[in-house]
């Protein structure tokens, strides 16, 4: 099958993932939608709606339970920040979303369509069968005609209208010169539905019409529970890419503008305040400050930054204010630069045949012969066209792949569901089952196994004093190892010392006065000291004294332990790959354990050492969420990045871990086990019946009584099997 | 067998009646929230009266 002419399952399960990038439409006034990815039961949505309809101002807010989510009509006045602020002080995590790109998903219509079609299948296989009930319990001659007469009026347009998504598929495959499941399932409905009008026209005794009917019911039914999984996955990916709303603080003649990214030129100057993301790729004016570009690089210490630096999008300023000159915006930038490249990639991974695939390749064909060999021998033996072709018909009817659609979307429905409760999200269809296959599970460090949040180290080695007037000038900056230091100086009983005249130096450090001295709080070279020790780590230097240092390391992300040990007990081989420096991967293979690491990879090895596993053999799962392992996600067998992560890796992997936690790992390759397992019985329990059905259908002992039980109970039993799932 | 000329079309439009209120709800989105609406009966704000704007 080719890459390119698949418009159904495997065609891109990067589209499905890609966030939209509308040309942000106009927002509507007033109307603004929140993520709440805490609530879970009727409590929660009576305390977020009555604590949203109590604000000022808010005229209606409705929470959407199986979205998580929240739409909100408010006035004009009102913003996010306002509605967060509320849902936090209730004690509900909430984030804005874009209203722009949420709004693709506010209305599944493809979903509802499918839904019409399958209530008509439905109400038409009832009428149906009851009138077929009447036959196969002995009717006869008029009343067996007018049965099937009234049959094929209900059936005919029913069959016509519900079918329809199969025949636009099958149609589609064979102007393509391929074969796939929905050939197989058109014939047979459409022989199905012809047969049995010819029969009746005949006053013949057998008429499939319910055959037909319950085919394209089950069928359908199988296409609903697909779409659904894809659609919620869809959405939730989409949600992600909302999470980021595209503004940008541009300067206009001197004040603050908020305006939208797409919105902004070349030249334009923005401003980028401490602790936020930079929106574009430029060229730093005014400012100093150091900036976080541990998404981008995987390098866990901060860089300096100042005037005529280069800043790229998707860094995260911490300390200074930025006034920035643009040289690149959206998808001009190197982000969606890196993320166009890994798009590219991630065809060749497309190329993996999913299970369904591999069994409609062998199952088309397959009945198509046995229906023809049907006909060929009852010609020679019989000479009889007729009940040639009526045999050969009811050999296609009874083959036809009913438990086969159900057996995969049954089981990856119940899958999903059950990991998307626990906040893991699947983007590709096939996730599962190239998940289930892994032996090697690649970490990357900065952002994955740590929370890329410093910790402070050995607190108690510190003398108090310094401790109190670290704890003190720390207070006055937002830089993220000062904030972990002032954290760990309160939590330890420290009281800061009483110092005066406390500044920040954008890009350097805080400096204060006490006691008559100049006492600060930075960076190495600011205070003087030797510049080249390696880790995380803050100086701090009171009057003239030599400087002491502090020490940080990378907070581990929550899980990370239990994750490894799920996945060793799972025999799986665990590597931490990582493009920080040797010391500081070290330091976080030995807490965690793990024996292989590698640190200093530049992207192109992570990628690089990915392949190199995948020609010996491994099939490699990779867990990363920054832009220098996009090619790694890419790369490996399947990937997964916490929701964290930015955008350009969210796209490149197929899962997406919605909380922060990484104990999940250990479920979803248990699930993805078991939810393979599950598929495999399903092909069996389909192959079983259809050995017992075959032979009699070619035997010519079909009936549509026994066509309906046979689909009926292989339908159930498939369907009853994926609920099985652990 | 007269009987049939009557219960044929009833059970017809009885069915009919059942996928036309489908329908209506299908229009109506009462199938967007399937999990908050699931929660949501449980809640007493409503039971009294329909709440006013």
């Amino acid at each position: 099958m080719s890459d390119t002419a698949r418009p159904s399952v495997a065609a891109c399960p990067a589209c499905v993932a890609t966030p939209p990038r509308p040309e942000s439409a106009p927002e509507k006034p007033g109307r603004l939608m929140l993520s709440l990815p805490g609530i879970h039961c009727a409590g929660c949505i009576a305390t977020v709606e009555k604590g949203l309809n109590a604000l000022p101002g808010v005229h209606e807010a409705r929470v959407n339970l199986t979205l998580k989510r929240a739409a909100v009509d408010a006035d004009a006045d009102i913003t996010a920040e306002d509605l967060v602020a509320e849902l936090d002080r209730l004690g509900y995590e909430a984030h804005e979303l874009d209203p722009g790109t949420i709004a693709a998903t506010e209305t599944d219509s493809a979903g509802r369509d499918l839904l019409m079609r399958l209530a008509v299948a439905g109400f038409a296989m009832m009428n149906v069968m009851l009138l077929s009930v009447a036959v196969w319990s002995g009717a006869e001659d008029a009343t067996r005609d007018l049965m099937h007469w009234i049959s094929a009026m209900i059936a005919l347009p029913a069959v016509a209208f519900s079918a329809r998504p199969f025949f636009v598929n099958a149609l589609s495959a064979l102007s393509a010169r391929r074969l796939n499941m929905d050939v197989p399932i058109s014939l047979a409905i459409i022989l199905a539905a012809g047969m049995s009008l010819y029969e009746t026209a005949m006053s013949g005794r057998h008429a499939y019409f319910d055959a037909a009917l319950s085919l394209t019911f089950f069928l359908l039914g199988g296409r609903y529970l697909d779409h659904r999984t894809r659609a919620t996955a869809r959405s939730a990916a989409q949600e992600l890419a909302a999470l980021e709303v595209p503004r940008a603080v541009k300067l206009e003649d001197g004040r603050e503008v908020v305006t939208p990214i797409a919105e902004l030129a070349i030249g334009d100057r923005v401003v980028v305040k401490p602790g936020a993301r930079v929106p574009v790729d430029g060229v730093v004016e005014v400012g100093t400050s150091e900036i976080d570009r541990a998404l981008l690089t995987g390098e866990s210490l901060p860089v300096f930054a100042g005037p005529d630096s280069d800043v790229a999008a998707g860094e995260q300023n911490l300390t200074g204010p930025l006034t920035v000159r643009v040289t690149a915006r959206g998808e001009d930038t190197r982000l969606h630069k890196i993320a166009d490249l890994v798009a590219l990639a991630e065809t060749a991974r497309n190329r993996y045949t999913s299970l369904a695939d591999r069994a409609a390749a062998a199952y088309a064909p397959g009945v198509h012969l046995l229906a023809l060999f049907a006909f060929a021998g009852w010609m020679i033996a019989s000479g009889d066209m007729r009940l040639s072709i009526n045999i050969a018909i009811a050999t296609l009817i009874i083959t036809c792949p009913c438990a086969l659609g159900l057996a995969v979307p049954a089981v990856t429905t119940a899958a999903s569901g059950r990991l998307f409760r626990k906040g893991v999200l699947l983007k590709s269809a096939t996730a599962l089952e190239r998940l289930a296959e892994i032996d090697t599970v690649v970490f990357d460090k900065t952002g994955t196994l740590t929370l890329g949040t410093p910790e402070m180290q050995g607190l108690r080695d510190h003398a108090r004093t310094d401790l109190a007037l670290a704890a003190a000038l720390a207070a006055g900056s937002s830089h993220p190892l000062a904030q972990a230091l002032a954290g760990a100086a309160a939590a330890d009983g420290v009281t800061p010392a009483d110092v005066s005249e406390i500044r920040e130096v954008p890009g350097y450090g805080v400096q204060a006065q006490w006691g008559g001295q100049r006492v600060r709080l930075g960076r190495a070279s600011w205070v003087g000291a030797e510049a080249a020790a390696e880790g995380p780590a803050t100086w701090l230097q009171v009057g003239d004294a030599p400087p002491v240092r502090f020490d940080f390391t990378d907070e581990l992300r929550p899980g990370a332990a239990e994750a490894i040990g799920a996945l060793r007990g799972a025999g799986c081989r665990v590597m931490l790959i990582s493009g920080d420096s040797d010391r500081a991967v070290a330091a976080t293979a030995d807490r965690l354990g793990i024996a292989l690491h590698e640190a200093g990879a530049l992207p192109e090895d992570k990628a690089g050492r990915i392949e190199a596993l995948h020609r010996e053999g491994h099939k490699v799962l990779m867990v990363g969420d920054g832009l220098n392992d996009t090619g790694a996600l890419a790369a490996a067998h399947v990937s997964i990045s916490p929701a964290s992560a930015l955008d350009a890796a969210r796209v490149a992997s197929d899962i997406v871990l919605l909380n922060g936690d990484l104990t999940v790992l250990g479920d979803c390759l248990v699930t993805a086990r078991s939810a393979t397992k599950r598929i495999r019985e399903n092909f069996g329990i389909a192959t079983a019946y259809n050995a017992i059905a075959i032979p009699i259908a070619l035997a010519g002992f079909a009936t549509p009584l026994a066509a309906a039980l046979a689909m009926s109970i292989s339908s159930i039993t498939v369907s009853l099997n994926a609920l099985r799932l652990r | 067998m007269d009987v049939l000329t009557y219960l044929i079309p009833i059970s017809l439009v009885l069915g009919g009646i059942g996928l036309a209120a489908f329908f209506w709800a299908l229009k109506t989105r009462q199938f967007e929230d399937p999990d908050g609406d699931a929660q949501r009966i449980l809640r007493t704000d409503y039971d009294e009266e329909p709440k006013e704007d």
